[in-house]
């Protein structure tokens, strides 16, 4: 009579512990990565790219001394926008608070924004301000394609548009430097923020 | 040589818990392991039912990305859901393209919460077994 050969050591069932405690751990885990799909608020995209919009109008079309202080209050107002939308559209919602995800976006997009704030201190101290747009724009963009991993696919998309605008932006004449910004941080924002609100509940 | 007359299968009796866990008390009952909810043991709806949990609702290429899985796959064990009570589908058109949205139900939610509680009464017994 054939013996039936004996299972593999691999196949045998984890513990019934074990396997608690990994699915109460893919549980928080996928509830986290679901929870970053919706915590971004479209409404406050489109409120950032408003401010923009009035921010450009106000800096005017030559970057200098004066622009540059109108773009700094500008990306503080909108930090503070994002912030607030973010909690708001979660608290509506009723969405979970979950750090994770989060954490993870706000360090993908932290790391650009400071790189970008150390460059912007150094091109100003050299009075190169013409070519600021182009950088706040790719590092703004490098940002949300790093961030984006964790979020929605508009948001690397919009990152991609970003870095394409700075891109541009860097290789056009310095005239266009303070138009580039108006159509990213003000255009983009509220394209995007319209197409985010619509497709991801507010 | 014709092959022999496939033997009819007797059905598989779950396996008994560890001894350990048959004196739990709560959640898990005297036999943990047969009274957790089947539909969730499964890993791919117990990520949907968890994705959902988390999020009012999720459109079906995002709930696709969170679990990273295929359209296949995910359109099975939406069924399976579905069928159960457990989550709600509800199909539009955006632009002209179908769109196709979740929702976790009340007994979808209380389905989740039965199923987390099955496995922290396990993880207890398992540490108080342990500490004796």
């Amino acid at each position: 009579m054939a013996t039936s050969p004996s299972p593999p050591a691999d196949r045998t069932p984890p513990a019934l512990h074990d396997r608690a405690i990994a699915d109460l751990k893919f549980i928080r885990e996928t509830m986290e990565s679901a929870a970053a799909f919706t915590t971004l608020s479209g409404l406050g995209l489109i409120a950032i790219g408003l401010s923009a919009l009035g921010a450009g109008v106000l800096a005017g079309p030559a970057p200098g001394p004066g622009w540059l202080r109108v773009w700094i209050a500008e990306a503080a107002l909108a930090l503070v926008v994002g912030v607030l939308s973010t909690l708001w559209k979660t608290r509506i919602a009723r969405l979970p608070m979950l750090a994770g995800p989060l954490r993870k976006f706000g360090q993908a997009l932290g790391a650009p924004c400071l790189a970008g704030a150390v460059l912007t201190a150094a091109l100003a101290r050299a009075d190169v301000h013409a070519v600021l747009p182009g950088v706040w724009l790719m590092l703004y963009g490098s940002g949300l394609l790093a961030g984006g991993v964790f979020s929605i696919r508009l948001v690397p998309v919009m990152g991609a548009c970003f870095l394409a605008l700075g891109v541009a932006a860097v290789f056009a004449p310095p005239a266009l430097g303070a138009g580039a910004m108006v159509v990213g941080f003000g255009g983009l924002h509220v394209l995007f923020g319209i197409l985010v609100a619509r497709g991801h509940g507010g | 040589m014709a092959e022999p007359a496939p033997r009819k299968r007797r059905p598989e009796r779950p396996a008994p818990a560890p001894p350990a866990l048959r004196g739990v008390r709560g959640d898990t009952g005297p036999d943990a392991a047969r009274e957790l909810d089947a539909l969730l043991h499964h890993r791919m709806r117990l990520g949907m039912v968890s994705a959902l949990a988390a999020a009012e609702s999720l459109a079906f290429n995002d709930l696709k990305a969170v679990l990273q899985t295929s359209d296949g796959n995910l359109s099975v064990h939406a069924r399976k859901l579905e069928d159960a009570g457990y989550v709600t589908c509800t199909k539009t058109f955006e632009n002209r393209r179908p769109r196709t949205d979740y929702r976790l139900t009340a007994r979808g939610r209380q389905a989740l919460g039965r199923y987390v509680g099955h496995m922290e009464s396990i993880i207890r017994a398992t540490k108080d077994t342990l500490g004796r």
